[in-house]
């Protein structure tokens, strides 16, 4: 191929030449090139590899459909793999390579695989490679997998960047009465006419200018689409470029992607790479064009053939010649604009149309007035060349059959099938495109939904017809948005002047076999592939398309779908609309990961929940640690203590003196109304109408199916207030629960919920010195004393300099102990109230890992013991469920599989040896039966300043009765780790409760 | 994208909203028998078509709302409050 730069033509370059680097070697380039333009005019050779031949590719468009130029841009932790030369704007700088050869593009080892090729049919991989030697022991899955991993490295097509990506990109949101997607006639038209009648207008192009096809245009339209494009923005139309629908979504709403600076040399960094827009319209006008298809002949993949309507973009848009001395192979109208460009811009043009004679020979004249040599009943039948065309061998209907003719030398063979309406983003709503015969080509099914779609993306291919279609889709949506429906018509012809011949294979090889004529560039698949899925039952289009990759990846059926479809309906003797089409899905165009993410990562994945004694717990020397969204204090290191030495003497310390935690995150719900008690009552599996003003009541809720759903106090007020507690976890599901309780099922009851849980800041005290660190904090010490303030016991009270304290006593570690509450402004002078107090009985403040510790002591539940799948019995809380009440839950947790007696229930673990540790997440076998479904698992352990060695609790079948005296075996089999352990009750420290009464 | 018309805060799109569940179920009595039990919590259609949800505004105004809605098409027919002493209540 010998491309060059012409004079006079170049519509949209500039002034300035730009450097740029491909594959190591500098070139220079236009200010207004694409790579892909650069690089052809810089004639560079072979630009790309096929994905499992290896065979050399160049550029086949000059658009979003490209399938050959797909390379890697830029270096590092910016390396972007498979990019579409054709779409990437040309920068001062930019890096780009070659991709899936090895040492180069130029001469690719891989090559080999083309001499194979003919081993390498659809499905040869999986067929193969099930039970061949070395991995051949055993079948199936697992000996494919291993061998997957080889063949991965040798297929594919970029890789990219393994490194953290560095740019940012942002999430948008936008509005509109009508999104309009595309520029070009049609496109610019109706949005002009949408917002002249008042309407709020979105116009979005993805190229890196406005104007779609007016762009490549034979007369400089530079200006016209500028004129157009300021009248549009007077009047108030949002207009995006380089921002790309890609996907249609439920309720008009449509998924954007703006490349915000892709194309710039030295991006400002405030600016995001991308931005990722969802926009909600009330209607949608799709004007998306339509995209030029090959067919497939032998070694129609050469480097130099690429679509008539690409060459005449890169002559008219950016003065370049694809070659000097030109092949057009055609069955339609269009190529013949393009061959009297590209001959008036100097070429030797030979034009072979594949229909018998031209009722309208318009066109033809003008082309042969132009010097192009035109000939019908051709066709260029075979690619000649290897790493670029040298010509043809051209072939000529004889009858209904193809033969091969002569040759014709070229350094540039343009070749036309037709054209294919982009009809995918309408395909992303579930509508099933239409075969059009006389178009030859999908056209866009009938919506109920608020879409339109005009210009060339329905089917009309003349300029005046897109225009005419642009807006009447306008007047649609404006009538249709006034409430009136159906006043706009359109009623011109479609087609061409000249009817297009159908035209998608063409095989006049008699060595069939030999060569390779492709439907699908990017995935290498072949005619021949097609005919294979056909012999081998792959016959609905689906099937076809999976076992053969046809359309896959990021072409999504823009080149080939409709080549792979008619030759399925030609194997099966059927025509091409009882074939049906595949469904095109969202992206339309690829979407960066992240984009997606946008600014959802790192510390901005989820958000984040600080308690109000965040800042204290940091300042006394807290490490905090994640639960759920909260930062809760983990431990308070002193110096030189390990974590298990750390947590240790705080619970030690808590259990001889006394110790402070931050409880802030535990769910706090203010339940309030006349029939508060009657909605708890209903809600906890024990009574709680009982219960007094002043007092508190541990509680448990069960779900509808019977399991345990979460647990807490719940604190008496008054008998329309209660202060109910739930776990940190559980917090925004048992309030959602409450609420629709309160609203779905029984909406008699007068109760409000609310969340009170950033209201208070909250602070356990517990350990025996516990009422005396309170006594010097309150107000009044009398309000704190065992006869005032009795176990389960609350009050509302104060504490010095007049801080408002909520204040119950009870306990999760079992020690005597309190949980103070405070409105959250006043939480960091409790706490240092508090720990003033303390320090001076020698307390301590303690985090998560102590609490663990206290309570797997105890005996007592957490989440990971109440994990959805636990009955009251099993958690051993059987004596809470009333049989005197029915409550949410009672009916079905009677079920009798859920009463069995060996159904697993919760034990204290210890190893028979004391010096040993075992793994939370272990699971128990008996000792004559270790391996398989084990009798039990661990939930839980710590290390035990009490009883001076590792503890645990979990569940185990039967419970500790059922295991009195066996060696249970207690195996980690992620960890390697076994153990002997033995069962006892949970409840192994202060069984009989004297300490919290203390 | 499923937008809801919540009967308080307007359109909205589905991710202010949670999933509840069936919102026909006509749920028993708590002392019901097991039977009533396991037909309500157990039992329910695979309806291709126009089924009544229930629908959470979690992020908004916090109502649970029935939400009749085309498990095809995800077009929504038509959307009111759970709650049955708010019917009157209307925008």
């Amino acid at each position: 191929m010998s491309a060059t730069r012409v004079d006079g033509y170049g519509w949209s370059l500039g002034a300035a030449t730009l450097n740029f680097s491909w594959d190591g070697t500098r070139y220079q380039g236009r200010e207004g090139d694409t790579l892909a333009s650069a690089l052809l005019v810089n004639n560079v050779g072979p630009i790309g590899r096929s994905f499992k031949y290896h065979r050399p590719r160049g550029i086949t468009s000059a658009g979003v459909e490209e399938s050959g130029a797909l390379v890697t841009v830029g270096q590092g932790d910016r390396r972007d793999p498979n990019v579409r030369a054709t779409t990437q704007t040309l920068y001062e700088g930019l890096q780009a390579y070659g991709q899936n050869a090895w040492p180069n593009v130029r001469y690719d080892a891989g090559a080999i695989n083309n001499v194979m090729g003919r081993f390498f049919a659809a499905g040869f991989y999986y067929k193969t490679f099930f039970g061949l030697p070395p991995f051949d022991t055993g079948s199936g899955t697992g000996v494919w997998m291993k061998y997957e991993s080889l063949i991965r490295k040798a297929a594919g097509m970029g890789s990219a960047s393994t490194a953290p990506d560095p740019d940012h990109y942002e999430h948008a949101h936008g509005f509109c009465d009508v999104l309009v997607v595309g520029s070009g006639p049609a496109g610019r038209r109706a949005a002009s006419v949408a917002v002249q009648s008042g309407l709020n207008v979105w116009l979005v192009e993805q190229d890196s200018a406005f104007g779609g096809t007016d762009l490549s245009a034979t007369d400089n339209r530079q200006q016209l689409i500028g004129q157009s494009i300021a009248e549009l923005e007077a009047a108030g139309v949002t207009l995006l470029k380089r921002t790309t629908a890609f996907g249609l979504y439920d309720n008009a709403v449509a998924g954007l992607l703006e490349r915000v600076t892709d194309h710039e040399a030295d991006p400002s960094p405030w600016l995001p790479r991308q931005r990722f827009w969802t926009v909600r319209a009330t209607r949608i006008i799709l004007a998306t064009g339509a995209l030029e298809r090959g067919y497939a002949f032998a070694h129609n993949d050469r480097p130099g053939v690429m679509t008539p309507s690409a060459a005449a973009t890169y002559l008219n848009r950016y003065g370049v010649l694809a070659g000097q001395t030109i092949c057009i192979g055609t069955n339609n109208d269009s190529a013949y604009r393009t061959a009297t460009d590209l001959a008036k811009a100097g070429a030797v043009v030979t034009l072979l149309d594949a229909r018998t004679r031209l009722q309208h020979p318009q066109l033809s004249d003008a082309a042969k007035a132009a010097g192009v040599n035109v000939r019908l009943r051709s066709l260029p039948g075979k690619a000649l060349g290897r790493c670029s065309v040298t010509g043809v061998k051209t072939a000529v209907l004889a009858g209904r059959e193809w033969r091969a003719q002569s040759r014709i030398a070229c350094d540039a063979l343009l070749v036309s099938g037709g054209w294919s309406p982009v009809v995918h983003l309408l395909s992303h709503r579930g509508v099933r495109p239409v075969w059009n015969e006389t178009l030859q080509a999908f056209l866009p099914g009938e919506t109920s939904e608020p879409i339109s779609v005009c210009g060339s993306a329905a089917g009309y291919w003349s300029e005046q017809q897109c225009l005419d279609s642009g807006e009447a889709a306008a007047h649609d949506a404006v009538d249709a948005m006034a409430g009136v429906t159906g006043t706009a018509t359109i009623s011109v012809p479609l087609g061409w002047d000249n009817p297009i011949a159908p035209l998608y294979a063409l095989n006049i090889d008699t060595r069939s076999g030999q060569t390779k004529a492709f439907v699908d560039l990017q995935h290498d698949v072949t005619s021949s592939d097609i005919a294979l899925a056909h012999r081998e039952g792959f016959v609905s289009v689906e099937h076809m398309k999976r076992y053969t990759t046809l359309g896959m990846a990021n072409d999504q059926g823009k080149n080939g779908n409709v080549i792979g479809l008619a030759l399925l309906a030609d194997a099966l003797g059927t025509a091409i609309d009882s074939v049906g089409t595949t469904t095109f899905r969202p992206p339309y165009t690829p979407v960066a990961i992240g984009a997606l993410a946008g600014p959802h990562k790192g510390s901005h994945f989820r958000p984040l929940r600080r308690t109000p004694l965040h800042a204290w717990n940091l300042a006394a020397g807290g490490t905090l640690i994640e639960a759920g969204l909260w930062q809760r204090p983990w431990y308070f290191k002193q110096t030189n203590e390990s974590l298990e030495e750390t947590y240790s003497r705080e619970a030690r310390v808590t259990r001889q003196r006394v110790g402070l935690c931050d409880v802030t995150s535990l769910g706090k719900i203010a339940v309030q109304g006349p029939d508060a008690a009657e909605f708890l009552d209903r809600v906890y599996t024990n009574p709680f109408k009982t219960l007094q003003p002043g007092r508190a009541r541990y509680g448990i809720m069960l779900r509808d199916d019977g399991m345990v759903f979460d647990d807490g106090t719940t604190w008496c007020l008054s008998p329309t207030d209660y202060f109910m507690t739930t776990t940190t976890a559980h917090a925004g599901a048992v309030l959602q629960r409450l609420e629709e309780l309160l609203q779905v099922r029984w909406p008699e009851l007068r109760v409000h919920v609310s969340s009170v849980t950033d209201q208070w800041a909250g602070v356990s005290v517990a350990g025996p010195l516990a009422r005396q660190v309170l006594e010097q904090c309150v107000a009044d010490a009398e309000t704190v004393s065992d006869a005032a303030l009795p176990f389960m016991g609350v009050i509302d009270t104060e504490l010095q300099h007049a801080i408002p304290a909520r204040i119950a006593r009870i306990s999760f570690s079992g020690e005597l102990g309190y949980e103070v509450y405070t409105p959250s402004g006043f939480g960091p002078e409790m706490m240092t109230q508090l720990w003033t107090e303390a320090q001076a009985v020698g307390g301590c403040l303690y985090g998560l890992e102590a609490l663990n510790t206290l309570r797997i002591e105890k005996g007592h539940v957490t989440g990971a013991e109440l994990d959805g799948n636990i009955t009251l019995q099993d958690a051993g809380l059987g004596n809470m469920g009333a049989s005197s009440k029915a409550y949410v839950g009672s009916v079905l947790k009677d079920r009798p599989e859920l009463r069995r007696e060996d159904r697993p229930s919760l034990v204290g673990l210890s190893p028979v040896n004391t010096s040993e540790r075992f793994n939370a997440g272990s699971l128990l076998y008996a000792p004559d039966k270790v391996g398989g479904h084990p009798i039990g698992w661990v939930t839980g352990v710590t290390f035990s300043p009490q009883y001076d060695h590792w503890i645990g609790i979990g569940y185990i079948e039967g419970g500790a009765t059922a295991w009195p005296t066996t060696d249970i075996v207690c195996t980690d089999p992620i960890r390697g780790a076994q153990t002997t352990v033995r069962v006892s009750t949970a409840h192994r420290y202060d069984p009989e409760g004297a300490r919290v009464r203390g | 994208m499923i937008k809801i018309d919540c009967p308080f805060c307007g359109v909205r799109d589905h991710s202010e909203f949670s999933y509840g569940g069936d919102g026909s179920i006509e749920w028993p009595a708590l002392d019901a028998s097991a039977s009533d039990w396991v037909t309500a919590v157990y039992e329910r259609d695979n309806i291709r078509g126009k089924q009544w949800e229930t629908w959470h505004h979690l992020y908004g105004c916090r109502q649970w709302l029935l939400v009749e809605r085309d498990t095809l098409t995800h077009e929504i027919h038509t959307v009111k409050l759970a709650h049955s002493g708010c019917g009157q209540l209307s925008r």
